[in-house]
């Protein structure tokens, strides 16, 4: 009896909406999404990054980040032909409002390379967590529990691509939801709705008919530190072997 | 039968030792979560929770149930495949209260440059000019429609080609 | 921006784990070199060490009390700090923490305290009086058996207590060297033999830490120092510290032989930022010079107060050396990029729930405990010589 009342009350009433809505499917929010038919990733097309910054101030305006931390930046890289495994970087606030202009290397190329958290597998996130307030949906996106997030930061020491933070006010780690909230909504993410070049695609890698697979077959596509055997589901086109 | 005596007060550290677990099983049966460890080792009502994060952008389907025009005047020209939300940003509330939230006009002195000021960065077949060069100060809607940015289109929804 | 050199993923630039998470090993490590200390006599039969055994389980506890307070004060959570027992995550190195730390203060630490002191306890429950009275009474845990029998059996178990404690020590600080030897996305960390380095030098400033306040607290109280066992003390500090060092330097020898892509990286660092607090404070200053030292003593005769002045000077470094080590591990590791491209700055707050302020107290309350725990359980042999409990 009284496990009922206790479960009644830390379930509030919207969250147990929305949880009915994302199990069994309600009309306009949230048409009959089901977990287990989905597995997302994202297809990061470099050659189209423009270095606008779009993205990140559409992750910023749809997901309040905090001002310094970003659940998704873009770097500019430099590389010359001589030092292949030195590239120089710069983001500048994330790349959030584009980048300088530069003007062409005769002995090197630029390029941009946006970044997100990887919505790996295998993820060490998940792996070291102590009180599994960050796991992997049954969809395949990693998130995280911040009302059971003690704010360790054992995470984002384990996270190899440097896409966690602990969130300066609410003292919990964060990171990028693939917008889960909207992806369950069958819209894409902000990120992707406003890249004005379709350089990031969200990928349903469970749905046959989702062009990812077209474009897996056709190019040589590559994910971001492979060695650490993450099972990294964000894919890159045309990746210079000079990123980490 | 003397030894059991004698060890008797061992009994009483581990009887202590008893006690404090079964008070911890006791509380723990009420302060995990219900819906923990339903899909793993986790909060499993935390995906609802997540799931039910407002919307900020409405996405380009929203906009193209009332702005079919500007959609199609965008369609047939280079700005196909840019979101209305790309540049107008996120109008979510705009589509909830069509007549409370009116999206403010993007300054286009700004906002044409973030993607087309000329960079060896960026990808060479992208359009890119030096703005001061290529406008000098005029602005950028005075020959581009946004919507349509091929010249001559400028004024004239949907003729570009 | 600032502090920044080359380029840092935008997350990486603030620390996220600060001088609490160095702290943190550091005190487990003290309490696990205590307790094998102890365990020395109880175990291994060192019988020359015995003045230090329960100066030693003592301080084990006032230190192992205060282990779990910088990780609490770190949290940005700490009132969910119960999820850790509740809901412990079996593929997290961390979640083993709550569970390792209760075995070892409940099962291991307290329980052979009470074992050794419950003859001495019964007899102070009865001609104390007051307060005093009052808490001897509730620790004799309504038994005042202290017969032949029951200090045989208490003997026993106390016995055995050691030996599961021996392991149990070992896992508690080794397993604190697993949380980032384990982290593959961390190049500084991780290591197979950081749980072994972590564990070695734990012994190393556990065995100087008591050897520290014996001799502080024998001179206090106007006693005579036994040489016997400062030597046998310091002779067993010596060797750890030799196994310690030599594995600590396989790791170094073994990364600069490797060379992997991070090599380079932390090459530079070890050079630059950690270059003081590596190379000079724990190094050099902190490892070979107090091996030299020891050494000598082993080989050449001296005078007793030069030896009490090494012993002292070198237990000093140790500790110095020590906790420098979990300061370069823990800051050092989060000082260069995962991108392997640049460089940030730790800087220490004074006055928040993780500066500096916070962390002097936390060194400095184990003492407190202690100094509580010696006046509730005197360790001096000649106020309760215990007979009995001789063999």
């Amino acid at each position: 009896m009284n496990i009922t009342r206790r479960h009644v009350l830390l379930l509030l009433p919207a969250a147990a909406v929305a949880w009915k809505s994302v199990l069994a499917g309600t009309p306009e929010s949230a048409p009959n999404y089901t977990m287990t038919d989905h597995w997302w990733g994202m297809l990061i097309d470099v050659s189209k990054c423009i270095g606008c910054g779009n993205c990140v101030r559409a992750c910023q305006a749809e997901n309040d980040v905090p001002d310094g931390f970003f659940r998704t930046w873009v770097e500019e890289y430099h590389r010359t032909d001589w030092h292949l495994d030195r590239p120089q970087v710069i983001s500048p606030d994330g790349g959030k409002e584009g980048f300088p202009p530069v003007s062409e290397d005769p002995d090197g190329i630029y390029f941009f390379v946006p970044k997100l958290c990887n919505h790996c597998a295998d993820s060490p996130c998940t792996q070291v967590c102590p009180v599994g307030a960050t796991f992997i949906t049954p969809d395949g996106v990693v998130l995280i529990d911040q009302k059971y997030c003690m704010g360790c930061g054992y995470c984002v020491q384990a996270c190899p691509y440097g896409c966690r933070y602990i969130h300066p006010t609410k003292h919990v780690a964060d990171k990028c939801t693939l917008c889960y909230h909207r992806i369950t909504k069958g819209l894409t993410t902000a990120c992707c709705e406003a890249c004005p070049t379709g350089a990031r695609q969200l990928a349903d890698l469970k749905n046959p008919k989702d062009p990812i697979h077209e474009f897996l077959r056709t190019h040589t596509v590559h994910i971001l530190k492979p060695d650490m055997a993450t099972g990294a589901k964000v894919f890159y086109n045309d990746l210079d072997g000079s990123v980490r | 039968m003397s030894v059991l005596k004698d060890a008797g007060h061992l009994f009483r550290f581990v009887g202590i030792f008893v006690v404090l677990f079964l008070i911890f099983l006791v509380v723990r049966g009420f302060v995990v979560p219900k819906t923990f460890g339903e899909y793993g080792h986790y909060r499993a009502a935390a995906i609802g929770e997540i799931a039910a994060n407002p919307l900020h952008f409405a996405g380009h389907q929203a906009c193209a149930e009332c702005h079919a025009d500007i959609v199609a005047t965008k369609a047939a020209g280079a700005h196909a495949h840019v979101n209305c939300e790309a540049c107008h940003g996120p109008l979510e509330g705009h589509v909830e209260n069509p007549a409370a939230v009116v999206p403010v006009l993007p300054n286009t002195a700004t906002l044409c440059v973030r993607c087309h000021e000329a960079s060896a960065a960026r990808p060479k077949g992208f359009p890119q000019v030096v703005a001061a060069e290529h406008a000098n100060g005029v602005a950028c809607e005075t020959c581009h429609n946004p919507h349509s940015p091929a010249i001559g289109s400028g004024s004239n929804a949907g003729g570009a080609q | 921006m600032t502090g920044v050199e080359g380029y840092m993923y935008p997350n990486e630039i603030r620390l996220y784990w600060s001088i609490l998470i160095v702290l943190y090993p550091y005190i487990t490590g003290l309490v696990a070199g205590a307790f094998i200390l102890a365990s020395l006599e109880r175990i291994f039969r060192v019988e020359a060490v015995k003045p230090t055994y329960r100066l030693a389980m003592l301080t084990a506890l006032a230190f192992l009390i205060v282990a779990p307070l910088p990780l609490l004060f770190h949290l940005g959570h700490p009132e969910r700090c119960y999820e850790m027992y509740f809901t412990p995550h079996d593929t997290s190195a961390m979640a083993m923490f709550g569970y390792i730390y209760l075995w070892y203060l409940m099962a291991v630490l307290l329980f052979e305290i009470w074992l050794d002191y419950r003859r001495e306890i019964v007899l102070w429950s009865q001609q104390t009086t007051g307060i005093k009275r009052l808490i001897y009474r509730i620790l004799t845990l309504g038994s005042s058996n202290i017969s032949e029998g029951s200090l045989r059996v208490d003997e026993k178990a106390g016995w055995i207590v050691t030996l599961v404690g021996i392991p149990s020590a070992v896992l508690l600080h080794g397993y604190v060297g697993f949380i980032f030897g384990s982290l593959k996305a961390n190049p500084w960390w991780s290591s197979p033999l950081m749980p072994v380095v972590f564990i070695f030098s734990a012994m190393v400033s556990g065995i100087a830490a008591v050897m520290l306040l014996y001799m502080a607290l024998t001179k206090m109280r106007g006693q005579k120092i036994d040489m016997l066992c400062l030597d046998t003390v310091a002779k067993y500090m010596f060797y750890i510290f030799v196994i310690d060092f030599t594995l600590e330097m396989l790791d170094l020898v073994h990364r600069i032989y490797l060379a992997d892509e991070s090599f380079r990286t932390l090459d530079f660092l070890v050079h630059t930022k950690l270059y003081f607090s590596q190379i000079v404070l724990q190094i050099w200053l902190g490892t070979v010079l107090p091996l030299v030292l020891l050494f000598l003593v082993q080989i050449v005769k001296m005078p007793e107060i030069a030896r009490k002045r090494i012993y002292a000077f070198c237990g000093a470094l140790i500790l110095i050396s020590v906790f420098a080590m979990r300061w370069n591990v823990v800051i050092g590791g989060q000082l260069f990029s995962k991108s392997f491209l640049g460089y940030t700055t730790y800087k220490m707050a004074l006055a928040t729930h993780e500066g500096l302020l916070v962390a002097i107290g936390l060194i400095l309350l184990p003492l407190f405990f202690l100094w509580v725990l010696l006046k509730l359980l005197p360790p001096w042999p000649e106020k309760s010589a215990h007979p009995a409990l001789a063999d």
